[in-house]
């Protein structure tokens, strides 16, 4: 078979029906995939919630969304599924490559129960360490730390040990988890109003 | 044409890693431990299979003038597909290498063996080159990984058997990759002669 001339009917053509197919192909690759991510997430985040609260058995209560103007005006979604021990929260900062996603667990103290990541774009091998390294009984430890007072990392004057090369990381993690305390504080005071 | 032949260039030849140079953004960013870059290998040879069947079935039909448009459309549908599947399917593996997924698309292995083998051959011609030139990325990256994380995390494959406190951190490192990315080049083509 001889090559198709490069006239510009032919080009047009090839090029807009090639695009055409490509885009149905993944529009039905989409279709096959959206539940099975949305329930991959949704079992990220019930086993979450049962690792940050330090329980295997957890039932949420009930689920609040918070809306906070963080210091540069931006506002800010919280998500906070209260259950018996406390609540666990979802916070997003901004870490070295994307959004950072955290989950903290704290008790009715306010105190730190565990942490997990449930979606974050950091480097692999060095600020994806994130998920183990403020863990209990590891270097950077939170876990029963109380946040009344912000956590820093040690470089800014704190009192928690950064992850090794990947201070930017472990910056913006413990904001995300000042962050969810300061919402679930300010949560607890409207409450009671 | 011998088709253990394109197989053994793939390999060794025209190894891409270490002989042709290609991708070298996803070889040095991704080969932090054994098992990530390994992964990295295998994903780039799914999507280098796809591409260079598909490309070599509609090369006759695609004008010379936009060639190049066309088979970008065709990798960056392939890719997007692999990301879905992965996202969908293998959580572990997206947590890990998530970023550089969908990376892939501008990895230069792929449009340089649209460009230079399937844009030229059969479709089962670049199928076994495909095997070929993704086993030779796989290989060269899990080298670099296991060189790395031996030396930089004191492990293999996530078995740890030396302590933290002998470990070398550059090696996890960004210069630790073109350190050791140099030295393998070295050692490979010695070997080669």
């Amino acid at each position: 078979m001889k090559k198709l001339e490069s006239t510009l009917l032919n080009m047009v053509l090839v090029l807009t029906s090639v695009t055409v197919l490509m885009g149905f192909i993944l529009a039905y690759m989409n279709h096959l995939t959206i539940n099975p991510i949305a329930l991959q997430k949704e079992k990220t985040l019930n086993e979450g919630i049962k690792s940050v609260m330090a329980s295997s058995d957890i039932e949420v209560t009930s689920v609040d969304t918070l809306r906070l103007h963080c210091a540069k005006g931006k506002e800010q979604a919280f998500v906070i599924y209260h259950n018996k021990k406390g609540a666990a929260i979802e916070s997003t900062t901004l870490g070295f490559g994307g959004p950072l996603k955290v989950l903290v667990g704290f008790d009715v103290q306010g105190a730190i129960l565990g942490y997990t990541i449930l979606e974050h774009q950091e480097t692999p091998g060095l600020g994806a360490k994130a998920d183990q390294w403020f863990q209990e009984g590891q270097n950077g430890c939170i876990v029963g730390l109380n946040p009344s007072d912000s956590l820093y990392v040690k470089k800014d004057g704190g009192q928690v040990d950064a992850i090794t090369a990947s201070t930017i990381t472990s910056r913006a993690f413990l904001l995300a988890v000042n962050n969810a305390y300061q919402a679930y504080i300010s949560n607890r005071k409207e409450d009671k109003q | 044409m011998n088709y253990l032949n394109i197989i053994k260039n793939g390999i060794i030849k025209d190894n891409p890693t270490f002989v042709l140079m290609l991708g070298m953004c996803p070889t040095l960013a991704t080969t932090t431990s054994a098992l990530n870059g390994l992964s990295m290998g295998l994903a780039t040879m799914t999507v280098l299979l796809c591409t260079n069947v598909v490309i070599s079935c509609i090369k006759n039909i695609t004008p010379d003038k936009v060639r190049i448009p066309v088979f970008i459309v065709v990798i960056a549908a392939f890719v997007t597909l692999l990301q879905m599947a992965i996202k969908a399917y293998l959580p572990d593996i997206d947590k890990a290498l998530g970023l550089f997924i969908p990376l892939i698309v501008v990895n230069c292995i792929i449009l340089g063996r649209a460009e230079a083998f399937a844009a030229k051959n059969t479709p089962l011609a670049s199928l076994v080159d495909g095997i070929g030139i993704g086993l030779g990325f796989t290989l060269g990256l899990t080298l670099l990984g296991i060189v790395r994380e031996v030396l930089g995390s004191g492990a293999i494959f996530g078995w740890v058997f030396i302590p933290d406190n002998y470990n070398i951190l550059l090696f996890v490192l960004a210069p630790g990759a073109f350190i050791t990315l140099g030295y393998l080049i070295a050692i490979v083509n010695k070997l080669k002669k």
